[in-house]
């Protein structure tokens, strides 16, 4: 039993960084953009995170910079995609190797700047983005592990998908809004402002993946800067909307799903059952390129990705 | 419901379309893009504290600096030119594969099989068995992909981006398993191959670089002057169009995807025969990604491809020298092609379109609407 706790506690914390990841490419694929720069966009959180930890010693100034490294990096590819109607898939890509060398070349230029050459957050921060604790609930059998003993980062995720998932299902903006992924003619003639929600959609997404890259240096590598942090988590994050079928609150559980794949290698018992460590790193993409075949194959519109998904959007071609 | 359309403000700025730009302006627009974006990058690198002029400086010369350098930089260049010449032939039927790098991954491996379980082989024979494997390995990686687009529409962007990672983890099970060296006990990697299973050199690169200018001129004829070719182009066009004349739409997808992954599988085979002398988990290492920017950068045009991955390949060697100088990463280089080409795909923007600035409302201008109406009226 508590060994099966401490799994499903693992799964959660190694797939808390692709939840933010995932919910950033909704946003970003629900307006009709096949973003493909989550992996840049996470780097980049994870460089301006890691900073203004470093020099604020602040858990919310971290947070709120990653956001804003993020959204800045998704600003760009937005201007290039929705205002200049380029190619979504070489923009995207673009953004994934910009971003990450943008990261490695900052990170690389903070660590010659230090006195011994790495660099480590401070101890306040450090505690701040501990786990947390509720008095009484976190000391409860079973619940208090499984619900009430994450760090923040896991619960700020949470709350991002439920009030997405609301906004999407529960509001006439979010109901636009999906519109402009679908049909954005259509949209456009509904007199919904398609350049607007576009630009906040894919800004905000950014932001929202920037924070999951600030994840992968706090939390994953324990605060102690290394080049190269986010290590395709972004692409496994695009892997994941197709899972979670674009759908906040199925990213939730897929992500856990995708962490617990991460992991299991290591909680597998080696001696009964023998299968090679590729194959567990295989897994997700395995399961996402079969989920992805039989979608089409069966033609689920609901579970199919935005019609718009990957053109662009111009009045006059309508 | 007119009279409310006529009082609606118009935008400040607003998109209009334009009579397509001929090739020497679309040039042109690419150089102003390529400044603009050296000067972005400059300012970068100002920002850190270094002299854009003196590192730009430092990347040409650091490139050409001596003979072992422009061998060097050839050597990037190869694989990079070769994939990029892979996926044009998809990316001028329109069809999104970004999936270059499985197929670099399983061309490698299909040649590495020879190359290592078969090496005593004469090294002629078993360097063209190795060659057409890796042909069919990254065609097969690639075909797979089509063959579910055209049964069920699946899409090819998000399923090549998969097979990519499924490619790379079979190479970490080889690694691991079946075709680990067993000289190696402490460090899973792969055995090297023998002299017979790796390229000869000439002029003191591998000769990865004639295979790669042979594709070139026989990508350029296929595309240019020959109906598949021509069908390609159609195809990329219009699909209706190409049913409508007759084609066989699937089949020449087919049949084009094969050929585009078994060009990025040669990419493979000349990494590990020639640069690595080994099957890596790194054989791709990125290349099949960038090699999509090349392609897009060179509007998918062999001649412009050779140009724009011989470029690259300078940025890429000139970092690894700024870094040795100036303890500037290396990874500068991926900083400035992401610039680069932020500004010339957004450049783009101005060969189909322009901005329309808001006329100054003067009394013509407010009179102009009525005149017309009248004249419609009339």
């Amino acid at each position: 039993m508590s060994f099966l706790i401490k799994f499903i506690v693992a799964a959660v914390v190694a797939g808390t960084p692709l939840l933010f990841g995932t919910i950033g490419e909704i946003m970003n694929e629900r307006v009709g953009h096949l973003n493909l720069g989550v992996e840049g966009m996470m780097s980049l959180g994870a460089i301006a995170g890691f900073m203004a930890a470093y020099r604020s010693d602040n858990f919310a100034v971290a947070i709120a910079a990653a956001f804003l490294a993020g959204a800045a990096g998704a600003l760009i590819y937005a201007i290039v995609t929705v205002t200049f109607m380029a190619n979504h898939t070489v923009a995207g890509l673009t953004l994934t190797i910009f971003g990450i060398g943008l990261t490695n070349v900052i990170g690389f230029y903070y660590l010659g700047m230090s006195e011994n050459g790495t660099m480590k957050l401070p101890e306040h921060v450090t505690s701040q983005m501990r786990s947390i604790s509720v008095p009484g609930l976190s000391d409860l059998p079973v619940v208090g592990e499984l619900l009430f003993s994450y760090n923040p980062f896991i619960y700020i995720g949470i709350v991002i998908a439920i009030l997405l998932a609301i906004f999407y299902n529960r509001t006439q903006a979010g109901l636009n809004v999906r519109a402009i992924g679908e049909n954005p003619a259509a949209a456009d003639a509904a007199g919904v402002h398609i350049l607007a929600w576009k630009y906040v959609n894919i800004i905000i997404g950014g932001g929202i993946c920037g924070i999951g890259g600030a994840f992968t240096i706090m939390i994953t590598n324990g605060g102690v800067w290394i080049s190269d942090c986010v290590g395709g988590l972004g692409w496994i994050a695009v892997a994941l909307v197709i899972f979670a079928a674009w759908k906040p609150v199925n990213a939730i559980w897929g992500s856990f799903v995708f962490g617990a794949m991460r992991i299991l290698k290591y909680y597998v018992n080696k001696e009964v059952i023998h299968i090679p460590d590729a194959f567990y790193d295989m897994l997700p993409f395995l399961v996402t390129a079969i989920i992805l075949v039989i979608v089409s194959a069966r033609q689920v519109r609901d579970k199919a990705q935005p019609a718009a998904c990957g053109t662009n959007y111009f009045r006059e071609d309508r | 419901m007119s009279e409310k359309n006529t009082t609606h403000k118009e935008p400040f700025l607003r998109v209009s379309k334009r009579k397509e730009l001929t090739p020497r302006q679309s040039f042109g627009l690419k150089m102003i893009s390529l400044l603009l974006a050296l000067i972005a990058g400059g300012i970068f690198l100002a920002v850190l504290g270094y002299n854009p002029f003196v590192i730009y400086g430092t990347i040409i010369t650091g490139a050409f600096r001596s003979t072992l350098a422009v061998q060097g930089t050839v050597k990037i260049m190869i694989p990079l030119f070769i994939s990029a010449l892979g996926v044009t032939l998809a990316y001028k039927m329109q069809f999104w594969n970004i999936g270059a790098e499985g197929q670099i991954i399983m061309g490698a491996i299909f040649a590495s099989y020879f190359g290592l379980f078969h090496d005593n082989w004469p090294r002629p024979l078993l360097l063209l068995v190795m060659f057409i494997a890796a042909m069919i390995g990254g065609g097969l990686w690639a075909i797979l992909p089509a063959i579910f687009k055209n049964k069920w529409n699946t899409n090819e962007t998000l399923f090549t981006l998969m097979l990519n990672y499924i490619a790379l983890h079979i190479i970490a099970f080889l690694r691991d398993g079946p075709w680990r060296d067993p000289a190696n006990p402490g460090f899973a990697k792969i055995a090297t191959f023998t002299e017979n299973a790796t390229l000869p050199k000439l002029f003191g690169v591998h000769i990865g670089w004639v295979i790669a200018l042979i594709l070139f001129v026989l990508v350029y004829i296929y595309l240019k002057y020959t109906k598949h070719g021509y069908e390609i182009t159609v195809i990329g066009g219009s699909k209706a169009t190409a049913n409508y004349a007759g084609m066989n739409v699937k089949k020449i997808v087919l049949r084009t995807i094969f050929l585009s992954g078994a060009i990025c599988g040669i990419a493979g085979f000349s990494n590990a025969a020639g640069s690595d002398l080994t099957l890596a988990t790194g054989v791709a290492g990125g290349v099949g990604f960038t090699a999509i920017i090349v392609a897009w950068l060179a509007d998918l045009n062999p001649v412009g491809i050779l140009i724009v991955s011989f470029l690259f390949a300078i940025l890429d060697k000139g970092s690894s020298v700024i870094q040795s100088a100036y303890g500037l990463s290396t990874d500068c280089s991926d900083v400035l092609e992401g610039i680069i080409l932020f500004f010339v795909i957004a450049g783009g923007f101005f060969v189909r379109y322009k901005f329309v600035m808001r006329k100054k409302k003067s009394p013509e201008a407010t009179s102009e609407a009525p005149d017309m109406k009248g004249g419609e009226a009339a």
